[in-house]
Formats: structure tokens, C-alpha cells, sequence
């Protein structure tokens, strides 16, 4: 069979139709995460830059043995962990009591709580620095209640507080669309069979949305211990996490190597810290299903 | 279904308040007369935003981030409506990649894109340039055309297709006519999710705009780590504002619930 046959086969027809993507895709994401990989273990020389034919593991290690590192990486987890489970703890009770809502409440509230996504995370982190700022409107209430100013802005309180208003619908979703799925006569049946309202929620509500808190969470915890705009503009110029110290190596340090290492790093260990949760999760709910 | 008590109706409002709260405080500052961030209570006063449509760099910046949107909204557009015919209406080897790889600037940090598109370009030579920038947008944005794509074309009721084809209607009018009509909806929601989405991206597009490309979010970043003032409150506003706008279209055109959490 020549060339043109082959191409013109029906079995060609698929990656006809996805090529263009496929090369976009090649060029912007395949190749370039490639050669940012090589680049993490290029030399580097403050003098001279880059040095593109020599090989080094010296900034893996820097970022594994430097207890500067150390501290960024430490502080990024604990506060995506924060987040994450700030997150389950407000965002499954809200999609659960947003869901038992009669409409129109139930639609226009739930847009309420899922629009802010669509709103530039530069603005939303602005609105937070305003309302956390020494003079802004949460240390005006704190103090008619009788607390003294408290310095949250530039602080991880913050930073904690700002990401949970990001992330939050995030995990409003999968919770919501694993409600939507539960059927309403279950949770009914327990409750004329006497069970209590608690053991209702315990026993059928909460292992049917499980794993739309699984999911919601992995998303929320990726995305929190990757976040950039949110720590640049609330944890000032000392709270770094990992992703402003990357920006600093990048734009001010020059030093592209470390960067690219440190990125990777963050890469790496997110994906591990995602799969092993997820595991660890699965492997339990698999075992309380029996 | 069981009705919400008190405490659940409480909780309910305080989380509406913690979701609205920054959003509002934003819009309000912006209406101040003062040269600080202080609430307008008494007067109101268009000054910022009349100093937002004078500041060169914000206006240029706007107009950077708009055509970008439109640009990147576009091409990912084009290319998702192929790929998406492509994974749901073959079954090849390969089908499972494809779906991967296409939404998975979904997952992977646009911190970590950011810093691996700057390695590009910077060896190609194009760092910052428009051309790139587009590309560089599509990339990110094309998962959601993609979703919404695939959504449409998975509940498609293919009858009429094969009825035109019967009638000796070619491939093409058949997709002009008649495929491209019914899956109109998840087009137009994708290519708007798409533009919203490029319009708001800041990580990424930090690492590879350059003085000349900055886009509107970009700019803003910058603003607000140097100088705090009412200025930075008009812009959001703005922004607020403009969003709300794509949102009652993009409501009117799919329907924004089944955007959010892919109801039907």
C-alpha cells in the first residue's frame, strides 16, 4: 500500500481530524516541558548564564538538602493541606444544604457560590487584602467585638483564607454532582425506620458523596500548592511559597536551572502526594463498602 | 425532601457572605471620592474610573488581553471541534492518549506551563511575542472547548446525518448543515468559557508576556505589588463587570449551571 493510500484510509481519519491539536499540543506542552527538564540539570554560572553543554545534579540538590527549600516546601503542603481541608469541611455541608433548597434559591444561590470562578483570581485576591488590611472591614468588626487589630494581611492567615475563597468551588462541584445522584427516598426510608437525622447524614448521605469529596479534594490540594497569584499578593515579600520563589529564580535571580528544578520538584511531588492520597482513600472506602 | 433547619440556613448565609465579600468590597471601593481604600459612604464618584481610561498602560493592556481572548478563544475553538469529533465518533489506538493529553492543562500547574513556555521561546527567539502568546493561551484553554464539545456530541442523535448522507448530501454539508447547527451550543459555550478563561489567566502569562504584550491580569499583578490605591479598585471593578457580562451570555447562549457542574 503506497503513502497516499495509507493517509487516505478511514483509519487515518481520526488523526486528520486531531492533528492540529496534536501539534499544538507537541510543540507548546510535550517539547517544552521536555526541555525544561533537560534544563533543570544544566550548569549554571552567575557570570555567564546557562551553560547549555554541561550537566550537574547540584540543583536537585540544592533544593532536596537547602533548608531554605526545605521551609517553602513545608510551608506550600501545609498550607494546601489547610486548604484542602478547610475546604471539605465548608464547601460538602454548603452543596449538601444547597442541594435540600426548594428553587429558586437553590439555583441562584449555587451560581452565587460557583460564579466567583470565573472572576480573575488577581481581583479576588485585591477584594481580600482590602478587607484583611489593618483598616479593613474584618479588623473593624474585630474590634467593635473587642479584639484588637489583628495582622493578618501578609500573614498565612491571609493566604489560607484567600485560597479557601478560590478553591472553594472546586469543591462545591464534584460534592454537588455526587448529590445529585443520590436518590432522596434512601435517606427518607432511614429516617421512618427510625434513624436519627445524625445517623442518616452519617451513614447514607456521607459514604454516597465521598467520592465527590475524593475528587474535589485532589483538585483544591493540586491547585492550592501550586497557586501563584494568591501568595504573591497576600503573603508579601517574605511569605514565599513555591511557586513565588520559582517566579524570583526566574525574573530576578536569573538563575533558570534552579527554577526549572524547584518547578519540577513542585510537579513531582504534587502528582505523588495526589496518587498516594488517592490510594490511601480508595483503598479505605473499598474496605468500608466491604 | 427534608428541609434545612436554622443552623443549616445560617451556615448557608455565611458562606454567601464569604463568597460574595471580596467581590462586593471591590465594587464599592472603586466608587470612592478619596485618594485612599476607604469605603464611600456619604458621595460617590466616577474619578477612578475616569483615571483607569487615562492611565496608557491599563487601556493597552485591556486591549492586549482582548484580542488575546478572542484570538486563543478562536484557534482552540478549531482545533477542539475536529479533536472532539476525533474521540468520540472513532475508536482508535491512541483514543485514551489524545483525550489525556488534550485536557491535561487542566492538571498540570500553569506555573510549571509558564516556566516551560518561556524555555521555548526563549530558545526560538519569540519571547513575548503576540503570535506565541496566542498559542500559548490556546493551549491552556482548549480543555474546556474540548469538555464542552464532547458533551455535545455524546448525546447527538445521529439519524439525521445518515439521512442527508442517504439523500447524497457530501461529508462537508453534511457537517455544515447539520452537525455544526446542532452542536452549536457546546461550541459557542466552549469558545466563551475559553475566552473568559484566557481573559482572567495570570500564571502562566506572567512568564511569557513581554513589556509590550502584557495582558490586563498580568498588569494588575504587578499594580498591586507596588502600589496600593483606588485605582487597582476601578480596574477590578471593570473587570467584575465584564465577567458578569460574558456570564449572562454564556447563561443565554448553554446555560451557565450546566457549565459549572454539567447538568442537563
Amino acid at each position: 500500500m503506497s503513502l497516499a493510500t495509507t493517509l487516505l484510509h478511514k483509519k487515518a481519519a481520526p488523526w486528520w481530524l486531531s492533528g492540529p491539536a496534536l501539534v499544538l499540543f507537541t510543540v507548546l506542552l510535550l517539547v517544552p516541558l521536555a526541555l525544561t527538564a533537560v534544563l533543570s540539570f544544566n550548569a549554571f554560572d552567575p557570570a555567564t548564564g546557562v551553560k547549555a553543554g554541561e550537566f550537574t545534579l547540584e540543583h536537585y540538590t540544592h533544593v532536596f538538602t537547602d533548608s531554605y527549600y526545605h521551609t517553602i516546601f513545608w510551608r506550600t503542603f501545609w498550607i494546601a493541606g489547610l486548604v484542602t481541608l478547610i475546604c471539605v469541611l465548608i464547601g460538602a455541608p454548603e452543596a449538601y444544604i444547597l442541594s435540600r433548597m426548594g428553587n429558586p434559591w437553590r439555583s441562584i444561590l449555587l451560581l452565587v457560590v460557583l460564579a466567583p470562578l470565573l472572576v480573575s483570581v488577581v481581583v479576588r485576591a485585591f477584594g481580600w487584602s482590602m478587607l484583611l488590611g489593618p483598616e479593613g472591614l474584618v479588623n473593624g468588626a474585630l474590634q467593635l467585638i473587642g479584639i484588637g487589630p489583628v495582622k493578618m494581611l501578609y500573614t498565612e492567615i491571609a493566604v489560607v483564607i484567600a485560597l479557601v475563597h478560590v478553591m472553594l468551588p472546586f469543591m462545591v462541584i464534584p460534592v454537588w454532582t455526587s448529590l445529585q445522584k443520590l436518590d432522596p427516598g434512601v435517606e427518607n426510608a432511614a429516617l421512618s425506620l427510625q434513624a436519627t437525622p445524625f445517623t442518616t447524614l452519617r451513614r447514607i448521605v456521607l459514604p454516597q458523596v465521598l467520592p465527590g469529596i475524593l475528587s474535589g479534594s485532589l483538585i483544591v490540594f493540586g491547585l492550592a500548592a501550586s497557586s501563584f497569584a494568591i501568595p504573591g499578593l497576600l503573603g508579601g515579600r517574605r511569605l514565599k511559597m513555591v511557586a513565588t520563589v520559582v517566579y524570583d529564580e526566574y525574573l530576578h535571580e536569573l538563575n533558570w536551572p534552579l527554577g526549572a528544578a524547584i518547578a519540577l520538584t513542585l510537579l513531582v511531588a504534587n502528582l505523588v502526594v495526589m496518587l498516594s492520597y488517592n490510594r490511601l482513600v480508595e483503598g479505605r472506602y473499598k474496605k468500608a463498602l466491604g | 425532601m427534608q428541609k434545612n433547619g436554622p443552623l443549616a440556613l445560617a451556615f448557608n448565609a455565611l458562606v454567601i457572605t464569604f463568597m460574595l465579600a471580596p467581590l462586593l468590597v471591590v465594587c464599592i471601593v472603586a466608587f470612592t471620592p478619596h485618594n485612599t481604600l476607604t469605603l464611600p459612604t456619604t458621595e460617590f464618584s466616577l474619578r477612578w474610573f475616569k483615571a483607569v481610561f487615562a492611565h496608557s498602560d491599563f487601556v493597552q493592556s485591556f486591549w492586549n488581553s482582548l484580542w488575546l481572548a478572542l484570538a486563543s478563544a478562536t484557534l482552540a475553538t478549531v482545533l477542539a471541534v475536529p479533536a472532539g469529533i476525533a474521540i468520540t465518533r472513532y475508536e482508535f489506538a491512541g483514543r485514551g492518549f489524545l483525550n489525556g493529553l488534550f485536557l491535561s492543562p487542566l492538571i498540570i500547574p500553569h506555573l510549571v506551563l509558564g516556566v516551560a513556555l518561556l524555555r521555548l521561546f526563549a530558545l526560538l527567539g519569540g519571547t513575548g511575542s503576540f503570535g506565541w502568546l496566542v498559542f500559548a493561551h490556546a493551549l491552556i484553554v482548549t480543555p474546556y472547548t474540548l469538555r464542552l464539545v464532547v458533551a455535545a456530541l455524546v448525546g447527538f442523535d445521529r439519524s439525521a446525518e445518515h439521512a442527508a448522507l442517504s439523500l447524497g448530501a457530501s461529508q462537508a454539508t453534511v457537517f455544515t448543515r447539520i452537525t455544526l447547527p446542532m452542536i452549536l451550543p457546546g461550541v459557542t459555550g466552549g469558545w466563551l468559557l475559553a475566552f473568559i478563561n484566557s481573559f482572567d489567566e495570570v500564571t502562566m502569562s506572567i512568564f511569557v508576556t513581554s513589556p509590550s504584550t502584557v495582558t490586563l491580569p498580568v498588569r494588575m499583578y504587578m499594580y498591586a505589588t507596588e502600589s496600593i490605591d483606588p485605582l487597582m479598585a476601578a480596574v477590578s471593578a471593570l473587570m467584575v463587570a465584564l465577567t458578569a457580562c460574558a456570564m449572562v451570555i454564556l447563561d443565554r447562549v448553554y446555560g451557565l449551571d450546566r457549565v459549572l457542574v454539567g447538568r442537563k
